[in-house]
């Protein structure tokens, strides 16, 4: 309860849904077999901690963001460049955790000062241009950012796939410097979740929701609404960028498709709507169901298509090629905004309270 | 306050020059960093050519914000839409677009535009029924519900034509320069000016001139003044959505035209364009959106040929810039 700060799932079928998804996270490299489930574990993991970050903009004080993935960017491009610069060792890290999260809450500060000040309904639009002009900058920078080849780098000596921690013979299973990475990944993402369960239930995270509500009664009531929004602002920036150096981290690579594309933020949103929008643990459901059918549907999809192209449809093949999955998932969205806008989590909770209010008469 | 008797006539609205003077401000100030006046003309008509087709874009997503504080992040589409329509009249027409005679490039380019303006303007119907009806009134939700349509857009565009960027290329009357002294003004830039042009004073007249567009200046300054006086201020919008969709299509035509080639994603730059146009020009003022988009083009054609590296990022100075100056936008219509 500590741990949770006090906001547990409520709900039975999604406490166990929960505990179901991070026990397979956990066991991931026992259990699943092969480099794929370790990487999809990974990208699940970090999509959790930013979606979950997103999530206390979006959901907590209901801004709409677009420069997420700027902050994301930022971390990702801060250690690559350090590593790449610098050579494989933990001062490279350093440097890049040093340089890469203030400069991301430095510039969310910025933008928050700025467009949160003149009107609300700019926030939106200033995050869009905002965001799209860094990553213009960041492919242009080719100097510093290779452009849009991005960043390969190396990660220190305890960290590569190379490194034996424990041998085969002693469990049965070896622990190499990859599966040491991913439970690095793991960690970090699970302290920032928590963290962030934390903010929201504070009496800070409590304004933030009172402004979602009515902006203008949370001002007469005495908070200075600009001062708290740059504040969430900022703190999802930081917890963006961290995300971002995990990300790098596991990749051993920073470029503009995996850390800055526009396509990433719409995922962030996806995420965030389908999983429950104000709950953080919506993150980490969005995530886990978006990532699965990123990495598996699509496979499942391609044999529909073909499928269908051999039955000589209209259409049909085009609309259902692997490549299109973002149309289901965007017709998927848009149901999920208006039929159940409280998403997964939401719907978990709401049906736990009808079944318990009739036991209660 | 002074007062009225019965008689006098109501006072006039100061007429606000400032942000008229500022482009052409502008434009003076470019003459001697240029150098060659003849580069400056040629500069200046660019700017201007682009300017008019980033208004044409622009001019009804402002109109919809202004009118129901409709937040539009689909905006994008319908100028995407409008470019994949025109392609199913201009490919099979490639021959007459190729035949050296204005009169026969615009017979073809002519229904080209309109079957855009109708299919995008049909599709601004059907979104404003599916996604923007349930979701009146509520910020988050239209912004959620748009960029979904949005998304499902671009990628119905791709399963339809394909992935692949499709050229587009200009019709033979229509390439080459005017060549004045030496100064050169790409043929194709006129005509995009003139349509621009055409746009502007239609919306102008419209707005100015008729019982419909008084009730759409009143609604964008006080909706539940005009629904109390018994309008449905819903139906006004629906026309105003398709016609602002309508004209995306138009755009994203003269757009595809200009770069000579279409692609689904030309729909996410261009709503960046957009967005600081209409922020710049204050929500819901068609004149500053026009005096917004000529400045935004402005600045990226001198920045693109004085400082290239600086056209990057040079949007967000100006948009910065002018919000400092003025932190609704140019012509703050609205109250909100």
């Amino acid at each position: 309860m500590m741990l949770l700060s006090g906001d547990p799932p409520r709900s039975r079928v999604l406490t166990l849904v929960l505990v179901v998804i991070i026990l397979a996270l956990a066991a991931t490299p026992f259990l699943f077999p092969g480099a794929k489930a370790l990487n999809v574990a990974a990208k699940i993991c970090v999509f959790a901690a930013l979606v979950a970050s997103y999530d206390l903009l979006l959901g907590y004080t209901g801004s709409v963001s677009f420069a997420h993935t700027m902050f994301y960017g930022i971390g990702s491009y801060a250690i690559a460049i350090a590593l790449y610069g610098m050579g494989p060792n933990w001062a490279a890290v350093a440097t890049g955790i040093v340089v890469g999260l203030p400069l991301a809450a430095l510039l969310a500060l910025a933008i928050g000062l700025f467009s949160l000040r003149v009107a609300a309904i700019f926030f939106a639009m200033i995050t869009l241009a905002v965001a799209s002009a860094f990553q213009v900058l960041a492919s242009q920078l080719s100097w510093l950012t290779g452009g849009e080849d991005g960043r390969s780098f190396q990660l220190p000596e305890l960290l590569r796939p190379g490194t034996v921690l424990i041998s085969k013979n002693l469990f049965g299973f070896e622990i190499n410097g990859r599966i040491l990475t991913f439970y690095l990944v793991f960690a970090v993402s699970a302290l920032m979740i928590l963290a962030l369960l934390r903010v929201v239930n504070s009496p800070f995270g409590r304004v933030l929701q009172a402004i979602r509500e009515n902006r203008f009664r949370a001002e007469a009531l005495g908070f200075r609404t600009v001062f708290h929004l740059t504040y969430a602002n900022c703190l999802a920036a930081l917890v963006a960028a961290s995300a971002g150096i995990l990300n790098a981290l596991w990749l051993r690579y920073a470029g503009p498709d995996t850390s800055l594309s526009f396509s990433i933020m719409l995922d962030i949103l996806l995420m965030v709507v389908i999983g429950g929008m104000g709950t953080i643990y919506g993150a980490i459901i969005g995530a886990t169901i978006f990532i699965l059918a990123q990495n598996y549907l699509q496979s499942l999809m391609g044999v529909a298509s073909k499928a269908a192209s051999e039955a000589g449809l209209p259409l049909l093949p085009g609309l259902l090629h692997p490549d299109r999955w973002l149309l289901w998932l965007g017709l998927l969205f848009i149901a999920s905004v208006y039929f159940f806008p409280t998403g997964v989590v939401g719907r978990l909770r709401n049906a736990g309270r009808d079944k318990s209010a009739n036991v209660s008469h | 306050m002074t007062e009225l008797a019965a008689n006098d006539p109501l006072p006039k609205p100061r007429r606000d020059l400032a942000p008229i003077l500022l482009p052409i401000a502008l434009a003076l100030a470019m003459i001697p960093l240029v150098g060659s006046p003849s580069t400056w003309l040629t500069l200046t008509a660019a700017s201007l050519a682009m300017g008019m087709m980033i208004f044409i874009m622009a001019s009804g997503l402002t109109l919809v914000f202004g009118l129901m504080d409709v937040l539009n992040f689909g905006h994008g589409a319908f100028i995407a839409v409008g470019a994949y329509v025109a392609t199913l009249v201009l490919a099979p027409f490639a021959a007459s677009m190729q035949a050296d005679s204005l009169w026969i490039n615009l017979a073809v380019l002519a229904p080209a535009a309109l079957l855009s303006m109708a299919v995008s303007g049909a599709l601004g119907l059907v979104v404003e029924r599916v996604l923007i009806l349930p979701v009146y009134g509520q910020h988050l939700k239209q912004i959620l519900m748009t960029t979904g349509g949005l998304i499902v857009a671009e990628q119905t565009l791709y399963a339809l034509w394909g992935p692949q960027i499709i050229p587009m290329p200009l019709p033979t009357s229509l390439r080459g320069s005017f060549i004045l002294g030496d100064v050169a003004i790409a043929k194709y830039r006129v005509l995009a000016m003139l349509i621009g042009l055409a746009v502007f004073i239609a919306i102008q007249l419209v707005l100015n001139r008729s019982k419909r567009g008084l009730l759409i200046r009143a609604g964008v300054e006080n909706r539940e003044m005009v629904e109390a006086l018994g309008y449905r201020i819903r139906r006004l919008f629906l026309g105003v959505f398709m016609t602002g969709s309508a004209l995306a299509g138009l755009g994203g035509v003269m757009w595809a035209l200009y770069r000579e080639q279409v692609h689904a994603s030309m729909s996410d730059d261009l709503t960046v364009l957009i967005f600081i146009v209409v922020i710049i020009g204050g929500l819901g003022s068609i004149g500053g959106c026009f005096i917004g988009a000529i400045l935004v083009a402005m600045v990226a054609n001198y920045g693109g040929f004085l400082l290239p590296k600086l056209a990057l990022v040079s949007n967000i100075l100006l948009m910065v810039a002018i919000l400092m100056w003025r932190p609704r936008g140019l012509y703050a219509v609205t109250s909100r």
